[in-house]
Parts: C-alpha cells; structure tokens; sequence
C-alpha cells in the first residue's frame, strides 16, 4: 500500500468520525419530541395568562427579570398587563397559582431547550420546594 | 510647505483643547445620559445618609417586656417561618435575622464595673438596624444592599450578592450572616414536606439579614415579629413600628415619652432601632431565667 492510499484512508476515516453528528442526525431522522406540556391548572378564576401565551412563551424570561427589578430594586409590588388589568408581581404570589406543575410546566421544556434558570435554587416551587430545571 | 515648528504646535494644542472640550459636551448629548449622570448622584446622596426628611421606619424595642422568654421567643419564631430562615446547628454558620444577646454585650458602652450583673446578663432583642448611614451600603461592591430611599430600609438583592461578605465586616452589630452552605435542607418544613411560606430561600455564598419584612411593609403590613410579640399575652407593644420622621407616628411619640437608648451611638450610623431600658432592670432581670440562647 502507497503512504497515497494509506494517507487517504487516514483521512476518510478522520472525516466519517469528524461527520458524527451530521450523519448521526441524518440516520436518526426523527427530531426529539417536543415536550407536551400541560395546560395552567387554574386556582384563581382567571382564564388568561397574563399576556397571551405566544408572548408569554417568547418573553416570560425578560418579564421575570422586569419584575424582579421592580419588587426588589424599586419595591414596587403590581404591574400593569397590555390589556390594563393590574397583577400582583411574584412567582409565588401569581404564577404559581395557576402554573401549580412546575414539573410539567417548566421544567420539560427547559429540559428540551437545555436551558437551566437557577430560580428554583431560592425560589420554592409549588409542590415542595424540590429542584427542579 | 512652509509650516513653522511653532505653528505646528499651535495647531496641536488648539486640538487637543478641542478634543478635551468635546468629551464632556459629547457625554451630555448622548440619549440617556441625563438618567445616568441622576442615578450617579442618587446613589451618591442615597450614601451620604443625608436623609432627615422622608420616610425612615424604625422598630422600639420594649426591653421590660422582651426580658420574657416567650415574647422573644415568638418574634424569632416568627421571623423564621416568615422568611424561611434554616436552623443551621453550627454555630459559626448559623442565620440570623433577629437573636437575643445578654444587654452587657449588647450596651457594651454603656456600662459599667458596678453594673449589676442580673442586669448585664438581661437578654436583649437584636436585628439590623437599619442604619441611617449604613456602612454595610458603602462597601458593597455590587449594590447587592442598599438603602431604599422610599422608607430608609436597608434592604438585600440576593440575585445580585457575590457573597464577598464586605457588609458582614463593615457592620458593627453584627447583623447578617453568611450561607456556607445551601441552606435548604436546614429549612423548616411542614406535613407536605413545603416549606412554611412561600418566601424565597436563600443560597449558598450570599449574605442575608433582617429586612423589616420589606415584603410586608409594602403591602401596608407589619413586621413578623411585631405581629407575633402583639399576639403573645402580656407581649403587646414590646415591639413598636413605624416612621420615626413622622411626628405623629407611635414610634415618634414613644420616643417622646421615654428616654431610649441606640447602640454604640458614638459609631455615627444613625441605628434605627430604639430600646427602650427599664430603671429597674438589674430587679427585672434578676427574676428571669435566662435560656442559653444564641
């Protein structure tokens, strides 16, 4: 065997095991499952988020912080939705009420988005206070 | 080309002006810089404690009326299951928003060889504060605790604490503790295995202390332990909150009444809880069975 063909199959079986995961994903086909999330289970007679779910879905983060800012930093404990109606800042005091799984309302779709917020390191969540993603 | 050399450096120097003139006009223009050249001079007067008008809450501490067990007791208690405060057994890493130390430590300064000792040993209510000029506020390099210019509390943003424990160092009282470790598994918990309340628990690596129950306060409530002393029989009124710039508030017209006396005074952070301290406390104290407390 010529060091030309030894070299090229060198490579050839570099570039295969380099191309893992292109053809791995290409083998597996399927994408992961989007994770199936249950709906808010209401304790407060509201049948609204406090915006509408798409926003809530791309937002929510951004809100949380706002919030955070203005209970802590400013002591200001209410806000004001799009559509007017004023809300009592607070995981705790609003989400939750609604949102009492966090295992199925949080944490399954942190986990498909790999996301890890560390809320839960303080904040105790409805069933308990275990950690969760 | 016919530039002189004293030309050249005319040129350079009126340049230089310019540039240096520009920098600070150019500062001023920029959108959103009128907020924060405000919030530099905020935080600037928010230290220098200059603050005589305005809200600033304060607690009266009823000395005769906390010698009793049960009323500090209840306010601790309180103040646990309120905050979800861990009962950590080390003594070196234990959390503390409110604790109980013998009045000789507490008024080390204001005693003296022919106190008597019933009276030194008089356990006394302690918590932050609250300082008028805290010196926790100043060394903070984050801004993790500050004091709201809303109603003078020195409050804790735990999301933003780094843990360099500057504020532990910088209060004289001794004031806030430390999470060594996550403190969690040291909360209180009730059947369910929930926490007692819903309020946040801390983490490991940050600093915590007594908030005048901020949370409560801005909702138009009281502080835990007041609530708790007021429920205790014979407790009512050992603890007394309100606005001490408010005349007519009852802190105000206690302090009116009643001689009252801060900790170390001589320090100049303007302590914002007052104790009231009986004549006749070395009589008083010698007829309480003192517990071993932390």
């Amino acid at each position: 065997m010529s060091s030309r063909t030894r070299i090229g199959l060198g490579l050839g079986v570099f570039f295969l095991l380099g191309a893992y995961p292109v053809w791995n994903g290409l083998a597996s086909r399927a994408a992961p499952e989007r994770p199936e999330l249950a709906p808010a289970v209401d304790s407060t007679g509201a049948t609204l988020c406090i915006e509408d779910t798409t926003w809530m879905k791309d937002h929510h983060q951004k809100l949380l912080n706002e919030w955070r800012t203005l209970v802590v930093r400013d002591g200001q404990r209410t806000w004001v939705s799009s559509t007017g109606k004023t809300w009592t800042i607070g995981l705790e005091e609003t989400c939750f009420k609604c949102h009492a799984n966090s295992e199925t309302f949080c944490t399954r779709c942190h986990d498909y988005a790999n996301v890890q917020p560390f809320c839960w390191d303080c904040h105790v969540l409805p069933q308990g206070g275990q950690i969760h993603g | 080309m016919d530039e002189t050399r004293r030309g050249f450096l005319k040129t350079l120097g009126l340049g230089a002006l310019g540039a240096g003139a520009a920098i600070p006009i150019l500062e001023v223009l920029r959108p959103g810089s009128g907020e924060a050249l405000a919030q530099v001079t905020g935080a600037a007067t928010a230290k220098s404690g200059a603050r005589a008008t305005g809200r600033q809450l304060a607690m009266v501490v009823d000395v005769e009326k906390c010698l009793r067990d049960d009323v500090r007791k209840a306010c601790v208690e309180a103040c646990d299951r309120a905050h979800n405060i861990p009962s950590i057994p080390d003594p070196k890493q234990v959390i503390e928003w409110t604790w109980s130390d013998p009045f000789g430590d507490v008024f080390a300064d204001q005693i003296n060889e022919h106190t008597a000792a019933a009276a030194k040993e008089a356990p006394v209510l302690l918590m932050c504060n609250h300082c008028t000029d805290p010196p926790c506020i100043q060394v903070c390099p984050t801004g993790a605790t500050w004091k709201r210019a809303k109603d003078g509390i020195v409050m804790m943003d735990m999301h933003r604490c780094i843990g360099c424990r500057y504020c532990m160092a910088a209060c004289p009282f001794g004031a806030r503790s430390f999470n060594w470790r996550d403190p969690r598994p040291y909360v209180q918990h009730d059947a369910d295995g929930k926490p007692l309340s819903d309020f946040p628990t801390r983490t490991k690596g940050v600093v915590e202390k007594c908030t005048f129950c901020a949370a409560r306060v801005d909702v138009g409530g009281q502080p835990a332990c007041v609530e708790a002393a007021n429920q205790v029989p014979g407790g009512e009124g050992a603890l007394v909150f309100g606005d001490i710039n408010d005349p007519d508030s009852d802190v105000s017209r206690i302090l009116g009444e009643r001689m009252a006396m801060v900790r170390r005074v001589s320090l100049g952070t303007g302590p914002n809880v007052y104790y009231l301290v009986p004549d006749a406390l070395p009589a008083l104290a010698a007829g309480v069975e003192v517990e071993g407390e932390a």
